[in-house]
């Protein structure tokens, strides 16, 4: 049984390593070509994925207001090194050090709430968000944005071509989803998996759901301002737009898509949403009719998304393989 | 302008678009309270309301009233299809999937009138005449009466059918106990449906006449649709009085907020009353509070 | 050892526990009788920090447990089972236990993620506990399937797994016998006895008759929301007011 586990830990392990190094040599071959930007993008969605994967997949906690964490990072990173002289790594962890704090403080009140009201309130608090980067325009230059935020750089690396952006955001999206891995099959990703199937047994277990539920909560706003502020250093010019509701459901979107507390799941959605436009130029137009029928779809034939789907596909195959085998013998 | 004729001006802007949210709020509560979801997709009924009547209006060039009629009929056939395409096939209803699934249809919704109408905001004709109405020195458009006259109709109709005929008594009776109601031979799938209808007409109403005053265009749903919500849980999530008093607060803070304060921070107010409410008093304002059952 | 002292409870006027007051011996099987909607379960959820109660105490040890919230009772050593089997069916039955032991371990959020030295040992020891507790219940061959897949009488079983794995000076079992067939009712009453070997209190809400009889030390029953009597089986049996609420006489 133990053996079974530890074979278990093993594969996963494997697995992951054999993910990671088919990420690092992508690059190899695809030198100066326009499609390494679009990966640049596809890690920063795959680390907004997983932050809210560890929030809505793991604890079960929905929020339609992910997009302001993500735009906070952004921001706080901008306004620091274009005001001030502050140095960007160091805003970038002010930005993601004042993402949680909010996330801390309204995660009390906010987290209080179930299901459908807790999906209004963050869905509020997103939208009040969206209002006050449009609005402050001192600071943020409202809508038509903020330019000329410097790049981030490491002694003579300066991350401002694509690939080096590539590496520098891949390590980290990389690194997060390994944590997030290992969270899972720990004492308190089983508490946050057990608040998601029955709050009321997990706490009668003696699992503090309030405190957890809030303490994810800060660690998904942590990363996504995290993902804000390395989008704001790559792309050098943000504006409101990126950080609205509409990119909220595109988040929601992409972890239905690829799967519900799959981290793997949530680097396919995100790859997929994030290639789609690139590609169909008819996705454009039709982008948020098609986010819709997925979500409806997905959610109702296929609750476990495309990664759940490839793993009962893979077992069939390999159920039948055996079978065959067996007869064989 | 002196300053009391300002505040009158603000009260009455307030008033008339605190009915109106008070009529989106009716569309939450009515569904919710027939079957426990909260319809994100709520506020698209009221944005469908507006555009499908400026689409009849501009293309087969029928008379006001019955542009209005045909696109009320229309609203409530997506609201039917709604219920019968993504909601009544469901098995697996975790609250989580409904969530998902309802803002799924909201923003499906959204798209498919963007696709077919394009970005650009349209005004609606008002429906009698544009010439306003002076009282203590503010201007009233006779819209204004409108809105007021056709939301304190709905109101009484509303009342009416939940009060007094078999079919609002039985959706009730669901409301309270689906299973007791089958039971006694009510058929919860069609009160289920039915709630679908209702709330798709009611919102769609209030899209058509506020439609007049502030244009519309496929994306006003979203804003219209919380701040219905923000009025329904002010009014503990009843189609009654305290969600037209919720509405009508909403409103007035939304206006006065925005003349007295800041205009370009009018939506936030909504959104951050909308937060207090649901951090202080989820059940609402003029609910007593009731002893929480697991 | 465990006492409930004058427990009312009121829902919007209507009165579903009043007055109700009795105290339990440690290391003993209690059982909690009465006709439907007598207010057991009612009384479960007070005591288990689930519902607030209008009025009353409760103790655990001397100590004043009232409006305690459930996470803390079962840190001092009160757990629940639930009437109608509350699993975390998206995890192994080993995890479900494993979350039972949430209560005996400490690896914070960070060092879950980051796996540090503490974690890895600490999950060790998890890990053989629950197998271990797994095995008491006779759960072991179960181990590796998924909580939802599992037949109704293990999913009771495994209800009792997870909470004994908090190691609980009290457990409360909500209808632990109901869906049972006659010989997994039977395991049953060998189950509670093993689980009273080990020092456990026991309450438990019942109506199976039999089960009541057969392993209860004493009994307490309830009727419309009050205590009718409290004392052994065969006092209960004998007690006229018990016959007369159970035929329905007034």
């Amino acid at each position: 049984m133990l053996c079974k586990i530890m074979m278990k830990e093993k594969r996963q392990i494997l697995i992951f390593a054999l993910f990671a190094l088919i990420i690092l040599l992508v690059p190899l071959f695809l030198k100066g070509n326009y499609f390494l930007n679009v990966l640049v993008f596809i890690g920063i969605n795959t680390l907004l994925a997983v932050a809210l994967n560890l929030l809505l997949g793991y604890a079960g906690q929905i929020s339609l207001g992910h997009a302001a964490f993500f735009g906070l990072g952004a921001y706080v990173s901008g306004i620091l090194t274009t005001r001030f002289p502050v140095d960007p790594w160091l805003s970038l962890l002010i930005a993601a050090a004042c993402a949680a704090t909010l996330a801390f403080v309204i995660g009390f009140p906010i987290l209080k709430l179930k299901g459908h009201y807790l999906a209004m309130a963050t869905l509020g608090f997103g939208i009040i968000m969206y209002i006050f980067f449009n609005e402050t325009v001192d600071w943020t230059g409202g809508p038509s944005g903020l330019s000329g935020i410097p790049n981030l750089r490491l002694g003579p690396v300066i991350f401002d071509n694509d690939l080096n952006n590539y590496y520098l955001v891949w390590i980290i999206t990389l690194g997060v989803m390994l944590l997030s891995i290992n969270l899972s099959q720990s004492r308190i990703g089983r508490a946050l998996r057990a608040i998601n199937d029955s709050e009321v047994a997990a706490r009668v277990m003696g699992v503090n759901a309030r405190i957890l539920k809030v303490q994810i909560f800060t660690v998904s706003a942590f990363v996504s301002a995290i993902a804000g502020s390395l989008y704001a250093h790559t792309m050098t010019f943000i504006s409101p737009t990126s950080f609205g509701f509409n990119f909220s459901v595109e988040l929601l979107t992409m972890i239905i898509i690829g799967g519900l507390g799959s981290i793997y799941g949530s680097f396919l959605g995100a790859a997929i949403l994030t290639m789609l436009p690139e590609f169909l130029r008819v996705f454009r137009d039709f982008d948020i009719v098609i986010y819709g029928l997925m979500l409806i779809l997905i959610t109702m034939f296929m609750p476990s998304g495309l990664i759940g789907g490839l793993e009962a596909l893979f077992k069939i195959i390999a159920g039948k393989i055996k079978w065959s085998a067996a007869r064989n013998v | 302008m002196d300053n009391s004729s300002q505040l009158v001006q603000y009260v009455l802007s307030g008033l008339s678009n605190g009915a109106i949210y008070a009529l989106i709020g009716f569309g939450f509560a009515i569904i919710h309270n027939a079957t426990g979801i909260l319809n994100f997709a709520q506020g698209e009924f009221v944005m469908l309301g507006g555009m499908f009547t400026i689409f009849i209006l501009s293309f087969l060039n029928l008379p006001l009233a019955a542009a209005i009629v045909l696109a009320i009929i229309l609203s409530t056939l997506v609201g039917i299809l709604f219920e019968r395409l993504a909601i009544r096939p469901l098995k697996n209803i975790k609250p989580l999937s409904l969530v998902i699934i309802t803002i799924g249809a909201s923003i499906f919704i959204r798209g498919a009138a963007m696709l077919i109408w394009g970005k650009d905001t349209h005004a609606l004709p008002a429906f009698s005449s544009n010439n306003p109405l002076y009282v203590y020195g503010a201007t009233i458009m006779p819209q204004h009466l409108w809105i007021f006259g056709i939301t304190l109709l709905i109101i009484i109709v509303n009342k009416l059918f939940f009060s007094y005929s078999i079919l609002g008594k039985a959706m009730r009776a669901c409301a309270y106990n689906a299973h007791a109601a089958s039971l006694v031979g009510i058929d919860v799938k069609i009160m289920v449906l039915l709630s679908f209808a209702v709330s798709a007409a009611i919102g769609s109403m209030a899209g058509i006449i506020i439609a007049p005053l502030t244009m519309t265009s496929y994306d006003v749903g979203i804003m219209l649709g919380i701040k219905g919500f923000c009025a329904v849980i002010i009014g503990g999530m009843s189609s009654g009085l305290g969600t037209v008093l919720g509405g009508l607060l909403l409103g007035l803070l939304e206006s006065l907020g925005a003349g007295y304060i800041s205009a370009s921070y009018k939506d936030a107010i909504a959104f951050i009353i909308l937060l207090l409410i649901l951090f202080i008093r989820p059940e609402g304002l003029f609910k007593q509070k009731e002893t929480q059952r697991v | 050892m465990f006492k409930v002292e004058g427990i009312t409870q009121i829902f919007g006027g209507l009165t579903a526990l009043e007055d109700v007051s009795f105290s339990v011996a440690p290391r003993s099987i209690t059982g909690i009788i009465g006709p439907n909607g007598a207010g057991k379960t009612t009384l479960f959820n007070i005591v288990t920090g689930l519902y607030t109660q209008t009025k009353g105490q409760v103790y655990l040890g001397g100590k004043n447990i009232s409006f305690f919230e459930p996470e803390i009772l079962a840190r001092l050593g009160l757990v629940r089972t639930f009437q109608n089997v509350e699993l975390f069916g998206q995890m192994s039955v080993l995890e479900n236990v494993m979350v039972g032991l949430h209560t005996k371990s400490k690896s914070g959020i960070f060092s879950c993620a980051f796996k540090l030295p503490g974690q890895i040992k600490e999950e060790k020891i998890v890990r053989i506990k629950a197998q271990q507790w797994l095995e008491f219940t006779g759960l072991a061959d179960s181990a590796d399937v998924a909580a939802c897949n599992l037949p109704f009488g293990k999913g009771r079983l495994l209800e009792i797994s997870r909470a004994m794995a908090v190691e609980p000076q009290i457990i409360l079992m909500d209808e632990p016998a109901a869906g049972l067939n006659s010989r997994e009712t039977a395991g049953l009453a060998e189950l509670i006895r093993k689980i009273q070997a080990l020092g456990t209190t026991i309450i438990l809400v019942e109506h199976d008759m039999e089960l009541v009889m057969d392993v209860c030390e004493s009994i307490v029953v309830l009727n419309l929301g009050k205590k009718l009597a409290h004392g052994t089986p065969r006092e209960i049996q004998e007690n006229k007011a018990v016959i007369a609420a159970y035929l329905g006489e007034d």
